[in-house]
């Protein structure tokens, strides 16, 4: 196992539109190592989410590579897509997503239905991740009952149940305030240090990049990197 | 094993939701259940009819026509004719050797019905001595049967308990002659109930109908009976009469009117039924649309398009067997056994209940169920592919 986990190469990415092409990324280089939390930020609609997606394979590069544990992804079709992202990646999203329709537990069992697991392992590793985000006394609570920290807690334990190594978070805190914000990203830090998850985080706020190992600055489909220092 | 999991999950989310949208949902089911409801009502009206009339006929009696005469109203038989049938094979005998024939006048009088007050053609019927005998589950339920030679009524439980003035002790007037009815009779709600009889000789001269017959009932005395009296009939050259068991008479007769209320019902229903798909439609598709983010979340997280497609599936076709199962409930507590009149193809009223069935409710919930397959199934394609990036990125 090399140290690094994700490889984007000469990514370019466009999107057509009628007659005119939209190039978003025209040469893009990135290597995130395991273990990493990364944070990027940068001005709205420079790419920041159309890179999150394509790392999360929900989205392919135009052209370029990008490799996974140095697995071409940007190869799969989208069945292995599907698969692999079942098998790899957990999704946080800014405004939760959870179902309405089912409790804390339902939607944390969600991903684990694509496993081949019996329903007591289920039920054993949705408790287990409900405990990691402190939600276990509020499993057969359903979304409208609880606040949005918890509904984004409960949405972390869906990400981290099936135990992927790579963790991608649009704007986690974007719809929180700063108390609720600071402690949904500590606990992203900790399934960082303690679970040793890879975290890929899109944020408009320096304060929240600042729970990130480093901040990668997107802008006009370009990174300027560099180590970011406590303000 | 995984794809069930991850298609029962998606469904029981989908029912679920369904309280979500309570008001599109229950217009769906209304729709649906009127469909139902008003396709189940033709034809239970339908079944009930026909069942009435071929409960009437029985297959060990045969009934002559003149040649071509398509119902008794336009057949018309001489006395000679009927002496000659009286003599012909396959024809059974009662103890004293007399054929158990019944030759018959149908004659229309009028009544006045109590449901509206209006006028109704009545079928008086004019039989022979052998004609209660040749009746199935014939009973006297009040008073006794008329005395031969007089004029003397009894009324079929139908007519009595749909038109004025028939009950027992009554008397009546029937074109120019006076009437007493002396009995009231049941046949197991079969078209005769909505029949007067009286004796033929009496009906013949007090109707000016001397000697005149229209139709002649014999009792066949086998399972071939039927065959031989037939070839008779129609192959002496003195007769030349066309012969039906009374079961096949009374089938044809039942099938034009019977097909008529069919004809009316489905084009009726269907025509609802494309207004309710495209309720079926709208309601599916704004599901859809409402669940847009929840499907591109669970695509993300590595579900395929067949769980949304299902789930949405099953979600339709939920409301249409709600509306459908109601719609069939209800056709059954208002319609059936819901006594009704109607035109027989004698022209004269015929009392029948409208009758369901497990047979038709299938009929109707088939028709429901394919409002729910064909509404859920296009919106089922769209939940299907809702595209990952778009979905998520939907508020
Ligand atoms: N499907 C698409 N078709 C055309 N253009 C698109 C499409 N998706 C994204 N874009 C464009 O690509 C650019 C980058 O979009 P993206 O959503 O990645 O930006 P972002 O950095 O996440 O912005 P924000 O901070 O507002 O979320 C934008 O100009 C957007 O309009
Ligand atoms: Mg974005």
């Amino acid at each position: 196992m090399s140290d690094t986990l994700i490889r984007l190469a000469h990514v370019e990415k466009s999107f057509v539109k009628g007659k005119e092409k939209i190039s978003i990324f025209e040469h893009l280089d990135m290597t995130i190592p395991r273990g990493d939390f990364v944070a990027i930020m940068g001005p709205s609609g420079s790419g920041k989410t159309t890179l999150l997606n394509m790392l999360g394979g929900i989205d392919t590069p135009t052209a370029g590579e990008i490799s996974f544990d140095g697995q071409r992804i940007d190869q799969y079709n989208e069945r292995q897509l599907s698969k692999w992202r079942s098998d790899h990646v957990g999704f946080i999203f800014q405004f939760y997503n959870l179902m309405p329709m089912l409790n804390a537990a339902q939607n944390v069992e969600l991903p684990l239905l694509l496993k081949p697991l019996s329903a007591s392992q289920r039920k054993q590793n949705v408790a287990a991740a409900l405990e990691v985000v402190s939600l276990a006394d509020r499993a057969k609570h359903y979304p409208r009952e609880m606040s949005g920290g918890q509904q984004q807690r409960v949405a972390i334990a869906r990400a981290i149940v099936s135990d992927p190594q790579l963790l991608l978070c649009d704007e986690p805190t974007g719809d929180l305030d700063r108390t609720v914000a600071d402690e949904i990203l500590a606990m992203l830090q900790l399934l960082n240090k303690e679970l040793g998850k890879t975290i890929v985080m899109v944020t408009h706020d320096p304060a929240a990049a600042r729970y990130a190992k480093r901040t990668l600055h997107l802008d006009k489909g370009k990174f300027v990197e560099r180590e970011e220092l406590a303000a | 094993m995984s794809l069930a999991s991850q298609v029962s999950a998606v469904v029981r989310m989908n029912v679920k939701s369904i309280g979500q949208r309570f008001w599109p949902s229950l217009s769906t089911v209304v729709a649906v259940m009127l469909v139902v409801l008003v396709l189940l009502s033709f034809l239970a009206m339908a079944n009930g009819f026909q069942q009435t009339i071929r409960g009437a006929g029985r297959d060990d009696v045969a009934i002559v026509l003149r040649a071509g005469a398509t119902t008794e109203l336009n057949s018309g038989l001489s006395r000679d004719q009927v002496r000659l049938l009286g003599e012909g094979p396959g024809v059974a005998h009662d103890a004293n050797g007399d054929a158990l024939l019944s030759p018959e006048l149908f004659v229309i009088a009028d009544g006045k019905k109590k449901a509206t007050g209006l006028k109704a053609n009545l079928p008086l019927r004019g039989i022979g001595a052998a004609g209660a005998g040749l009746r199935d589950n014939l009973k006297i339920a009040e008073g006794r049967m008329f005395a031969s030679g007089s004029n003397e009524l009894v009324v079929g439980r139908g007519v009595q308990r749909e038109f004025e003035n028939f009950d027992l002790g009554s008397k009546v007037t029937l074109g120019k002659s006076q009437w007493v009815v002396v009995g009231i009779f049941e046949t197991g709600g079969s078209v005769f109930e909505s029949e007067l009889w009286a004796d033929l000789p009496v009906v013949q001269s007090l109707f000016n109908r001397t000697a005149a017959v229209q139709t002649v009932r014999a009792k066949l005395d086998g399972p071939d009976g039927l065959q031989k009296f037939k070839d008779y009939a129609t192959n002496d050259p003195r007769l030349k009469l066309d012969v039906l068991s009374e079961t096949q008479y009374f089938s044809d007769q039942a099938s034009q009117t019977s097909g008529l209320i069919q004809y009316l019902g489905w084009p009726l229903a269907i025509a609802m039924a494309f207004g309710a798909l495209a309720g079926a439609l709208n309601t599916m598709y704004s599901a859809v649309l409402s669940r847009t983010r929840e499907i591109a979340t669970l695509r993300a997280i590595g579900y395929g398009g067949f769980p949304a497609f299902v789930g949405t599936l099953v979600e339709s076709l939920v409301l249409a067997a709600v509306g459908g199962c109601i719609g069939a409930l209800a056709a059954w507590i208002f319609f059936d056994g819901l006594s009704a009149t109607t035109l027989g193809a004698s022209f004269t009223q015929v009392v029948f209940k409208f009758e369901m069935s497990p047979k038709l409710v299938e009929q109707g919930l088939v028709l429901g169920m394919a409002i729910g397959l064909i509404g859920g199934l296009l919106p089922a394609f769209r939940a299907a592919r809702v595209p990952i990036i778009a979905g998520l990125a939907e508020r």
